[in-house]
């Protein structure tokens, strides 16, 4: 029992120590001017190895930077949300209230980062999530002014896959097929009809299921006799390789085109073959931003940077373009000079804000390659 | 008008995999006079079954077929013997439960990592890539085996039941348990042989589902059976022509309501004709109409 007592008082001693060194750490800094820039994302949990790819963007763009910007010594600060809502609230709130952090880069989900959006509208310091897609990160429903984000948001895709499709294929008729309760598959569709239309191209039919459906036959039926150029399957990519396979077998000729849903190993290369999809960013864009950054990310940490570290490290570079314009730690000033971030170049092309908090910036197109198992770099298409 | 007749087709492939589903329901139904609600899961684990056994075991795909249809027989034997035989003589509504429970138990079970696993799988059918094109109108070689196995198979069910003193016994039992006993039939031994050759049936379903929609998860059997249950309420339930009738209605309801109506409606209608059947006319369309407390 004498033990416990004795290792419990070490631990209390242990602990005030821990507790006055960090309280003390910037005053020993104070004559140097420091910005403090925060970092969350699901560092545990389900998600985790999305938290690391992009702490680990998120540290390596820091560190290019020489840890400075506009004169000031950079602090990180990194929040761990694990992939939950509360979590999310209550570290987004001490790195605002307690360590004074002058803009935020994060968090990964949408469910993490809409919550993480209400507190930094609340205190007022500005974030730029690197990939949270959902629409309400940044309207809700009129627009969170310190909520940005480095990725486009769903719908756009459609817009892109119309655009590659009326430009690049020459396609003069469409018809998409998709899944009427997912959002995710009726804002791509939405957004694929009718910017083709305004393209000048033709839908010529949308036809619908539901997820759990396998037999597509009437559907496909009808669109195999219309003979569209290009059949859109917005949809994930165990549904499109089941649909692919059907098409075909119906003798549809058309090119397939979907979006970021597709990149998967586990898709049906040999049936999708020929198909295009949309997507954040290709580690085979010939773009020398590109190329850099890859290479970067392979001496650092040995391995090719996914999408979500890309997006993570454009997310950074933003906020760290924001506080060189702003040339100030004052948290919406910072702001102010991210909204105005004109053509700012990024990895993932170059970027300004729409009033919406959304980036305006250009998508690439993928192709799959069926014979060897890969999706190749097709174009990069910009809105 | 090629078109039209192309929906037909594809709504004969539909229907005919429904048939061989609802056989199964109807069958059991008939003798004893219970709605096997783990009867679409059975046909899960055959579409499963006969998926490894052409991949893993590299089988041949009609010995792949036979596998699942062995294996499928097993389970539907152990499903009555376990979770059915001891509330034969208890109220219908526990054995209906009982059911349900049977039908979870296979859903979650073969959901685990190490049975199915909980991942959707995309199979590459073990048949070649032949379509025929006769006057416009695409036939692939996974309808033309559809469509000969379900008759072969319909050809052996009607000598089976006809035919066979196995047969005759299962007859016998549909019409009264004690009188059968009297008679000196086995009533379980029968029943379980009924069982065995529904599952089967539905094995054969899923191997064959397997081919026409390459995409297996465990959760399958779940829709695909509903509309089966349903095609067999529609033919009039426990009646061995009605199950093929009705699912052969069925599939053509579903395609030409995709096809012709909307293709978000074509759940809806489906479930519509189970209701208005058991409104208008319970006993279904081959059924007679007898009081029956049910």
């Amino acid at each position: 029992m004498k033990n416990v007592k004795w290792v419990a008082l070490l631990l209390v001693v242990l602990f005030m120590f821990s507790v006055a060194a960090s309280g003390c750490a910037p005053k020993t800094q104070s004559s140097e001017k420091v910005i403090k820039i925060g970092f969350i994302g699901p560092l545990t949990g389900d998600v985790k190895t999305f938290g690391t790819s992009t702490q680990n963007a998120f540290l390596l763009a820091i560190k290019e930077h020489n840890n400075t910007v506009a004169g000031y010594t950079i602090q990180t600060v990194i929040g761990d949300d694990a992939n939950t809502a509360t979590q999310a609230t209550a570290v987004a709130t001490k790195l605002i209230t307690q360590d004074k952090v002058s803009a935020i880069v994060g968090s990964v989900t949408s469910s993490c980062t809409i919550p993480i959006s209400v507190v930094c509208e609340q205190y007022k310091v500005p974030f730029v999530t690197p990939t949270a897609t959902n629409p309400k990160v940044t309207m809700d429903p009129d627009r969170k002014t310190y909520a940005f984000r480095a990725c486009f948001i769903d719908p756009f895709q459609g817009t892109v896959g119309a655009t590659f499709a009326v430009n690049n294929l020459k396609a003069k008729t469409a018809a998409a097929l998709y899944d009427q309760g997912n959002d995710y598959s009726v804002g791509l569709k939405d957004f694929f009809s009718q910017s083709f239309t305004k393209l000048g191209g033709q839908m010529l039919d949308t036809e619908a299921y539901t997820k759990n459906d396998t037999d597509f036959s009437a559907q496909l039926t009808k669109i195999a006799a219309l003979k569209p150029d290009v059949l859109y399957l917005p949809d994930y990519y165990q549904k499109v390789s089941l649909i692919g396979k059907q098409a075909r077998d119906k003798g549809i000729k058309a090119v397939f085109m979907g979006g970021d849903g597709w990149d998967s190993s586990d898709l049906d290369w040999a049936t999708m073959d020929g198909g295009y999809f949309s997507n954040h960013y290709s580690a085979d864009d010939p773009s020398p931003q590109v190329q850099s950054w890859v290479k970067d990310y392979q001496t650092a940490y040995g391995s090719k940077p996914d999408a979500l570290g890309t997006l993570a490290y454009d997310a950074t570079n933003l906020v760290l373009g924001g506080i060189t314009n702003a040339a100030s730690t004052d948290p919406t000033k910072i702001r102010d000079a991210i909204q105005n971030l004109k053509d700012f170049q990024t990895v993932t092309g170059k970027i300004s804000f729409g009033a919406d908090g959304n980036p305006i910036k250009s998508a690439v197109i993928l192709k799959i390659d069926g014979k060897n198992k890969k999706s190749t770099f097709a174009a990069s298409i910009k809105p | 008008m090629i078109s039209f007749i192309q929906q037909i087709v594809n709504g004969l492939q539909l229907g005919l995999v429904y048939a061989v589903i609802a056989l199964g329901y109807t069958m059991v139904y008939g003798i004893i006079k219970l709605i096997n609600f783990a009867h679409g899961d059975v046909f899960m684990v055959g579409a499963f079954t006969g998926y490894f056994g052409y991949t893993l075991i590299k089988l041949p795909w009609p010995l792949a077929l036979v596998m699942a249809m062995a294996v499928c027989a097993i389970v539907g034997v152990l499903n009555e013997r376990i979770a059915y035989r001891p509330l034969r003589y208890a109220a219908p509504i526990a054995a209906l439960i009982s059911a349900i429970g049977a039908s979870f138990f296979l859903e979650y079970f073969t959901s685990l990592k190490f049975v199915f696993g909980p991942d959707y799988i995309v199979i590459h059918p073990p048949v070649p890539d032949i379509t025929w094109i006769i006057g416009g109108v695409r036939i692939t070689i996974v309808q033309v085996i559809i469509l000969g196995t379900v008759v072969v198979f319909l050809a052996l069910l009607q000598l089976l039941i006809f035919k066979t003193k196995m047969g005759a016994a299962m007859r016998t039992v549909s019409f009264n348990h004690d009188a059968a006993r009297l008679m000196g039939v086995d009533v379980d031994k029968t029943i379980s042989f009924t069982f065995a050759v529904g599952s089967a049936l539905a094995g054969m379903g899923g191997v064959l589902f397997g081919f026409a929609y390459p995409e297996l998860w465990t959760f399958l059997g779940i829709m695909t059976g509903l509309k089966a249950f349903i095609a067999a309420v529609l033919g009039g339930i426990g009646i061995i022509p009605g199950a093929v009738l009705g699912a052969l209605i069925m599939g053509q309801v579903e395609i030409m309501t995709a096809a012709y109506i909307s293709s978000q409606a074509r759940d809806a209608v489906a479930f519509a004709i189970l209701i208005i059947v058991l409104l208008i006319r319970p006993s279904g369309i081959l059924g007679r109409n007898e009081l029956e407390k049910i």
